[in-house]
């Protein structure tokens, strides 16, 4: 248990380009419209609490969670809703959403009240992270408070607050530890009351050594660990990083609960710290916008709702064309074709690439160079598995562990052949996973 | 000369091998299925629910199945099975599959440039693929490639289309859609719809030139029992089909016969103010 690895089996190492790692973070202005989808997390969409033509104040509730695995989602600004429609989300899925017209006063809603959390009862904790709308801000958008009752039966000892931000060219993450230390922490420390975790620590690439020495000075004395990682692509995976800290593995199919860990994003944490003692939901981010064709790349706190064309014009604008527009980082981001969507809960960043930095490539037949298998991180083999896929053999798909693909990217980062492994894993998870489901149901 | 005596004999003594071996090893055989076989094309497209040709055979001789469960028959197979079967004959409705999409590269637009796994379904993970439309035909053969029959042909300007002179209708197509536009519909039916898209005629338009925008033209010269309007999108009625003199009416060139495929109705259309329209647009 105490062997310490700090690193993991496979993972690529891909140019850092975070250029926005020196500017700190700016609160973005208020805008006139912003369009607030009701289904900012994994699961079922929330259910709108408020009618068209209604008058509300910034962070007030306006979808309560429409089912177990759902979350809250709260007013951005102040202002009138003007319809309840839908709008594009960043996978290209249409949202159910708000369109909410601000009246540019930014009235507060009266916050919630603001909770004493060394005495406050996990339950209660709990249920705050659920009221404030709370989600994983990493990247899935699991709801917090889901992710936070584990069942009875699993003893949660270690809890990880995940500042690795190994994704190339995103830097929130980065700016938001060295800007709001106390929050980071204090966020740990409550996360880890409601779970009753022993351990605590932050994880850290190395590439951020300021980042590793401020939290190490203002954690000093409160039983948070703050541990520096080797600079390896995908080390803030949740499954890696657990391996990296404490060598426990991950079983396949299983949880990070099975091991006892759980794993949190620090955006996550900060938000939770903003909940629980300020009575404050999530209804903003820090979000970076970077990229080479932009005038001033940064990081911004965006409010939820603002689409992806404002947050570009307040990066300056473009200089020079870009030729892709991603959601997230370059390794794990969407492709998007609109700048009509809105920031949600989980956007870590919106990068724009140039043609000189993309390549289209034609995708050639694999020719078992085996540079894939010496990558993947959950040591599986993408090369012959996507030539199976190809000829759509999902049933051995399944038997080879398709499903544990964490889809990072490292063997089509390699693949000399050019081969679009991610997405034939991809198609073939969602094949394997339609085939369970259809099984079950024949079953039932 | 000794060489040829033994080489003869070798063969013999084989020849005598097997046929000892087929007399006392050989699976019978029933002449019947043998002759019910000949009857269906031995394709194993699965069409009856039963796995594969051989399996229905056996099932239709043992009496456990009904003639008529293959779609790939022609009305005089499927009379002669019933004869040899000794059954009462069936009645034969053949079907044949149409991709109700009109979208080629010349009318939908594309708000996308896609380059990954050339299939449809993996097109559909990556934002839906690259068509404006979220409806449309994606154009990346999914389709084409499960016909046991050849019959679908993936056109150049992303558009699939079935030739239904070699087409049986065993619906393997209409499974392999993601977007299920592929609709089985009787082949004595002159003309179809060829969009699915049940959105605002205006939004429509905003993706593609060659889709229903639901004008009614079609129901009002048809009448109303051979055309039906749901919400914006018309239909054929395939129990009541409606004359095929109908599709002059459509402005948009959606509803057409099947021979006369989206190219060609593109052609024609080209002097519309509709095809202008979609110039200025792309």
């Amino acid at each position: 248990m105490t062997k310490k690895h700090l690193r993991f089996y496979g993972g690529v190492q891909p140019q850092e380009s975070k250029i926005a790692s020196g500017v700190a973070i700016v609160s973005a202005p208020l805008l006139a419209t912003y369009v607030v989808p009701l289904q900012q997390h994994i699961g079922v969409p929330a259910k709108p609490v408020v009618a068209k033509g209604d008058k509300v104040l910034r962070g007030q509730l306006i979808g309560e969670a429409g089912g177990f695995i759902s979350a809250a989602v709260h007013a951005p600004t102040s202002g009138i809703v003007k319809e309840i429609g839908s709008c594009l989300g960043p996978v290209g899925n249409q949202l159910p959403a708000l369109i909410l017209e601000s009246d540019g006063e930014d009235q507060a809603a009266e916050p919630m009240s603001a909770l004493d959390w060394p005495n406050a009862s996990p339950d209660e904790l709990r249920k705050r992270v659920a009221e404030a709308g709370i989600v994983g801000m990493g990247g899935a958008a699991f709801p917090s408070a889901v992710k936070l009752s584990p069942p009875q039966n699993k003893t949660i000892d270690t809890l990880i607050l995940n500042g690795v931000e190994c994704e190339p060219c995103l830097t929130a993450d980065h700016r938001l530890m060295l800007e709001r230390p106390e929050q980071v922490i204090i966020g740990a420390r409550i996360t880890a009351r409601i779970l009753g975790a022993k351990q605590v620590i932050i994880a850290i690439e190395a590439n951020k050594p300021d980042a590793v020495a401020l939290l190490q000075e203002k954690a000093a004395g409160t039983g948070v660990e703050v541990r520096s990682l080797q600079v390896r692509y995908p080390q803030g995976a949740e499954k890696q990083l657990i391996y990296s800290l404490t060598g426990r593995k991950v079983p396949s199919g299983g949880l990070p609960m099975d091991v006892g860990c759980v794993v949190q994003n620090v955006g996550t944490g900060a938000a939770i710290c903003e909940a629980v003692c300020d009575g404050k939901p999530l209804y903003e981010r820090v979000t970076t916008v970077t990229g080479t064709p932009l005038v001033a790349p940064g990081n911004w706190r965006f409010r939820v709702g603002t689409p992806y064309l404002e947050a570009i014009k307040l990066a300056g604008g473009v200089k020079t064309d870009p030729v892709k527009i991603i959601s997230g980082g370059p390794m794990m981001g969407m492709a998007v074709y609109s700048l009509d969507i809105p920031i949600l809960k989980n956007c870590s960043g919106i990068l724009l690439l140039a043609a000189d930095e993309l390549r289209q490539y034609e995708s050639t037949p694999c020719i078992r160079c085996g540079r894939c298998n010496d990558t993947c991180p959950m040591a599986m083999m993408p090369g012959i598995l996507s030539v199976q896929i190809e000829k759509e053999r999902f049933e051995l798909a399944e038997q080879w562990h398709v499903l544990d693909c964490i889809e990072c990217g490292c063997c089509a980062y390699g693949c000399p052949a050019g081969r679009p492994l991610v997405q034939l894993m991809g198609r073939a998870k969602a094949a394997v996973q339609a085939a369970r489901k259809s099984r079950t149901a024949k079953k039932a | 000369m000794t060489a040829v005596f033994i080489l003869t004999l070798i063969g013999l003594l084989l020849g005598l091998a097997i046929a000892l071996t087929v007399h006392y090893f050989g699976v019978p055989t029933d002449p019947l299925a043998e002759q019910v076989a000949e009857l269906i094309p031995g394709v194993n497209c699965g069409a009856c629910g039963f796995a594969g040709c051989n399996d229905y055979v056996e099932a239709l001789v043992a009496g456990k199945a009904k003639p008529g469960h293959c779609p790939s028959q022609s009305a005089d197979a499927l009379q002669k099975m019933c004869e040899l079967l000794g059954v009462a004959s069936e009645p034969h409705s053949e079907k044949v599959a149409v991709v109700c999409c009109s979208g080629t590269d010349q009318y939908a637009i594309r708000r996308a440039f896609y380059n990954g796994v050339n299939d449809c379904h993996s097109a559909m993970q990556v934002a839906g693929g690259a068509k404006g439309c979220v409806y449309g035909c994606l154009g990346l053969g999914s389709c084409s490639r499960v016909c046991p029959f050849g019959a679908i042909e993936m056109r150049a300007d992303h558009i699939a289309v079935v030739h239904p002179e070699l087409c049986v209708g065993c619906g393997k197509c209409v499974t392999a859609c993601p977007r299920r536009i592929i609709k089985l519909v009787p082949k004595s039916a002159p003309i179809h719809v060829f969009c699915i898209s049940p959105e605002r005629g205006a939004v429509k338009r905003k993706v593609c030139n060659a889709a229903c925008i639901g004008c009614r033209k079609c129901v009002k010269a048809a009448g109303e029992k051979q055309m039906f309007i749901n919400g914006f999108l018309a239909s054929v009625n395939y129990e009541n089909p409606p004359d095929v003199n109908v599709v002059t009416v459509c402005p948009t060139q959606v509803l057409r016969t099947e021979a006369q495929p989206a190219a060609v109705a593109a052609a024609e259309a080209s002097a519309s103010p509709a095809a202008a329209a979609t110039k200025t647009a792309s």
